[in-house]
């Protein structure tokens, strides 16, 4: 706002306000002092807002310069490298040999299998939450599916640990590491779903209804569907909310150096090997890396289902 | 509804600036645009009669309520926004004064009563007060607030719960309320954008009352969509049309004798 | 049984499992608390020692606890002008054009990294910078977890903000810009007023996210079981305590380290609990 100049006094008015000798004139310096006031303020905020976008690109940078040199063929389709072999590429200055197939299938498995318990009851309870908006065991339902978001997910490792680790497969497992990651993506599609069911108009079920479609028909052939892109973005999200969690699976998974496709035994995962690496010196090198990796394939994750929202959207 | 080309041949009224003595305000060849070449209100040219009320009426769309925000420069809340030509209060023009010391002089009221919610009664009537900084004493708050509260006939009804919510208030009484936080911060000229039309009949002459009782104190300038309200308590009508000021005069004379054929239509319920 | 039947039973049942797998979780914790209950009662959560030597074992989670509240408020302080700042600026101040859209954008990836990156990237970035201000020995300490968690935090502080500053109704923006007021008079008498609960509530849910976030934490905080004596000091929080110890934890110690997620899980309950209440009270 630009300062210029205050209106001349035009009018003596018999206002209560003269009778009782209150000014209402602003001065100059004060009128200043507001108004700039107001610009720091503005230009602090901006600033501040930029501020905080700063360690997004320095962590893009650092991993991309530190992490590029490994990236290549063999670092998605070979093993992680034991200490020796690594220490001595270091040593003469090489790339440090093998990759993170192993992390890249184990997380594949977690992940899927994770993704394979949760979807199917993620909708389904998502469809139910959205057909009972006002039910008393449906508000009960959305409660603990709310409380479910907010379970820090160490907490979850140790269930997968007590659950699955302990009893069934008596030792670390993969299958372990994925009921802790299901529990953790059920609460974001069950929510997608409920958001994206709800905003669909009733007049789309009374059609259907009204051509004589049984109920279960209506949900499956036609309402499901038509909400399938805001489904399918809830179900990205959540998939790409675990693919990069590392606490729950080291009380789980464990880790492992070879390939394992045995859902019993342990598995390593791709957070999992930035997390080995990173504790040991001789293959500090791999996880700038192996993070870009898992990095990337978060933002892949992210960006498509932004695309699927755009793309997808059903118009009614 | 009339074609522009129908009207060609229209009735100009050359500077009605003159028409007016010793206007408050003048209004010189204003144009208003929202951005690009396409403009709101074009070439308006008008005087504001001290101590009256002048009452803007016009189908909507027809730009009344920019003309109002243009006065108060409200209008450039919006982004993109350039005029061509002046408003001048005295002989300064607004344009080239601080809009905040401006608003000062000219206040509004709003087409929904829009009392702040987070603050009481009382706070909503010195709210000019204190969002401009001016410091004030206990006691020459509670007289402020009880004589604005007075003038727009509210005292009686909220002396009591003075400390609660505007926000539980009829909405006549929080129009009211907000005409109240208007005045309380002595204005020279006050500005109502339709302030009756989501109100019911009763509270609406309460209101057309109050304005009337009000400018012997303040020149107002009302927008109505309400031909029978400006009727009733304006001074002087002007009428819009497609952007432009169609016809500007004394409100009887409009009334009964209108110039302009676009203005008898109006006026005879033909269009708007 | 027709198959609408069946399907009708299927919906409530998916509610009903749910509300299992949640009954679950509290159960498991309360029955593997237990031993660790038994041995030390309320004590444990009063209690600073930390101790596995044999024969004299003896754990209690007060360290943590106030580990774990002094890294997350610290971070929530951090975080508040630079969450504050983007709600504002996509909420009231730039709401469309290329700026805004691009800021959502860095927000959005922000919430994206995960937390194993954000560790590495405080250890080899924040952490010398910390040691170099010669604020802490190494670098490691409460103090760099806070920073750490405060930008990870960012997207949930800033992002309920931004909804709610955008939906203050603009007649009572203008009502206060009529009256003469500059726009960051109206910022701190209309907006904050009018959309504080809101606001107040995103922070809430980001003090959840960050009481229980683990493995950024995990190396940075310097995993010392002792009683923090200052924010520079090092300190451990109850997930970072579990994430170091659970893995090789044996008859006492592995049931106190569930008794600590049990303390952490109904920690963040509480605190979620109260954001959602503010947002429910706000779409009422």
């Amino acid at each position: 706002m630009h300062i210029g100049t205050k209106p001349k006094n035009l009018i003596k008015k018999k206002v209560f306000i003269q009778e009782m000798n209150i000014s209402t004139e602003i001065s100059d310096r004060k009128m200043k002092q507001r108004l700039l006031k107001d610009k720091i303020f503005t230009n602090g905020m901006i600033f501040l807002a930029f501020l905080s976008g700063v360690p997004l690109f320095l962590i893009l940078y650092q991993l991309a310069i530190k992490g590029y040199r490994q990236l290549n063929i063999s670092f998605i389709f070979e093993e992680a490298p034991d200490t020796m072999e690594a220490m001595i590429a270091v040593a003469n200055n090489e790339i440090i040999p093998g990759g993170i197939a192993n992390g890249i299938v184990g997380t594949l498995i977690i992940v899927g299998l994770a993704s394979l318990i949760a979807i199917p009851l993620g909708i389904i309870c998502g469809t139910y939450l959205a057909e009972n908006a006002k039910g008393k065991f449906a508000g009960l339902v959305r409660f603990i599916v709310d409380m479910l978001q907010g379970v820090p997910s160490i907490v979850l490792g140790v269930i997968g640990y007590i659950w699955i680790v302990k009893p069934v497969t008596s030792g670390f497992s993969a299958l372990a590491g994925s009921v802790a990651l299901s529990i953790m993506m059920l609460p974001s599609i069950v929510r997608s779903t409920e958001e994206t069911l709800k905003m669909i108009p009733g007049t789309l079920k009374e059609a259907a209804l009204s051509l004589g479609v049984p109920y279960h028909k209506v949900i499956l052939k036609v309402i499901l569907p038509t909400g399938i892109s805001g489904i399918l973005t809830g179900v990205i999200l959540g998939i790409s909310r675990i693919a990069g969690e590392t606490a729950p699976l080291m009380l789980t998974a464990l880790g492992s150096t070879v390939i394992n496709t045995n859902i019993t035994e342990p598995s390593s995962a791709v957070p999992l090997l930035v997390w080995e690496f990173y504790n040991d010196p001789n293959l500090v090198n791999m996880i700038w890396s192996a993070s870009l990796f898992l990095l990337l394939l978060i933002l892949g994750l992210n960006l498509s289902a932004k695309a699927i929202a755009r793309k997808w959207k059903v118009q009614y | 509804m009339p074609t522009e080309q129908k009207y060609k041949e229209k009735v100009v009224i050359k500077n009605p600036i003159e028409k007016i003595e010793s206007p408050v305000l003048k209004i010189d060849d204003l144009s208003v645009s929202y951005g690009g070449d396409k403009y709101a209100i074009q070439n308006v040219s008008a005087g504001i009669a001290k101590n009256k009320i002048t009452a803007i009426m016009g189908p909507s769309g027809c730009g009344k309520s920019t003309l109002l925000r243009a006065i108060n420069r409200m209008h450039e809340l919006y982004p993109n926004t350039h005029n061509k030509g002046g408003v001048y209060l005295g002989d300064e023009n607004i344009y080239e004064l601080n809009p905040i010391q401006l608003r000062r002089k000219i206040g509004m009221v709003f087409q929904r009563p829009n009392p702040f919610p987070t603050m009481s009664i009382y706070d909503n009537v010195i709210a000019g007060f204190n969002l401009n900084g001016i410091k004030l004493k206990r006691s020459e708050k509670d007289e402020i607030v009880e004589r604005s509260l007075r003038e727009v006939g509210l005292w009686d009804e909220v002396k009591d719960t003075l400390h609660n919510r505007g926000t539980f208030l009829s909405g006549g009484q929080q129009q009211r309320l907000c005409i109240a936080r208007a005045l309380a911060y002595t204005p020279d000229i006050i500005l109502l954008d339709e302030p009756t039309s989501a109100l019911d009949p009763i509270a609406t002459s309460k209101i057309e009352d109050l304005l009337v009782k009000l400018k012997k104190d303040f020149t107002i300038v009302l927008v109505t969509h309400n031909m029978s309200q400006a009727a009733r308590i304006s001074d002087y009508s002007m009428f819009m049309y497609l952007g432009e000021l169609v016809e500007y005069g004394k409100t009887k004379q409009m009334f009964t004798t209108p110039k302009d054929k676009r203005t008898e239509e109006y006026l005879t319920g033909k269009f708007g | 049984m027709n198959s609408e039947k069946i399907f009708k039973y299927l919906l409530v049942s998916s509610g009903v499992l749910m509300v299992l797998i949640a009954l679950g979780i509290v159960a498991t914790l309360f029955v593997g608390s237990i031993p660790s209950f038994k041995e030390f009662g309320f004590g444990f959560l009063f209690s600073t020692e930390w101790d596995p030597t044999e024969g004299r074992e003896s754990y209690g989670a007060l360290p943590f606890i106030i580990g774990t509240l002094l890294t997350s408020i610290l971070a929530l302080i951090i975080t508040f002008p630079f969450a504050f700042s983007i709600s504002l600026f996509l909420g009231e101040y730039f709401k469309d054009g290329a700026l805004p859209s691009f800021l959502r954008s860095v927000v959005d990836l922000l919430a994206g990294i995960p937390s194993v990156v954000y560790g590495l990237w405080g250890f080899y970035a924040l952490k010398p910078l910390v040691a170099e201000l010669g604020l802490n020995a190494q670098g490691f300490g409460i103090f760099t977890s806070s920073v750490i968690l405060a930008i990870m935090i960012i997207p949930y502080a800033s992002s309920l903000g931004a909804e709610v500053i955008s939906m203050v109704p603009g007649s009572l923006k203008e009502a206060a810009y009529s009256l003469g007021a500059t726009r960051f008079e109206v910022v701190r008498n209309v907006i904050v007023p009018n959309a504080g609960s809101g606001i107040f509530a995103g922070y809430i849910l980001a003090l959840g996210r960050a009481i229980g976030e683990t493995m950024a934490v995990t190396m940075l905080i310097g995993n010392s079981n002792n009683m923090p004596t200052g924010i520079f000091d090092l300190g451990n929080t109850m997930a970072s305590l579990i994430a170091n110890q659970f893995g090789e934890a044996e008859g006492l110690k592995y049931t106190a380290l569930i008794e600590i997620g049990l303390i952490l899980f109904v920690i963040t309950g509480i605190v979620n609990y109260i954001g959602k209440l503010i947002m429910k009270k706000l779409s009422a």
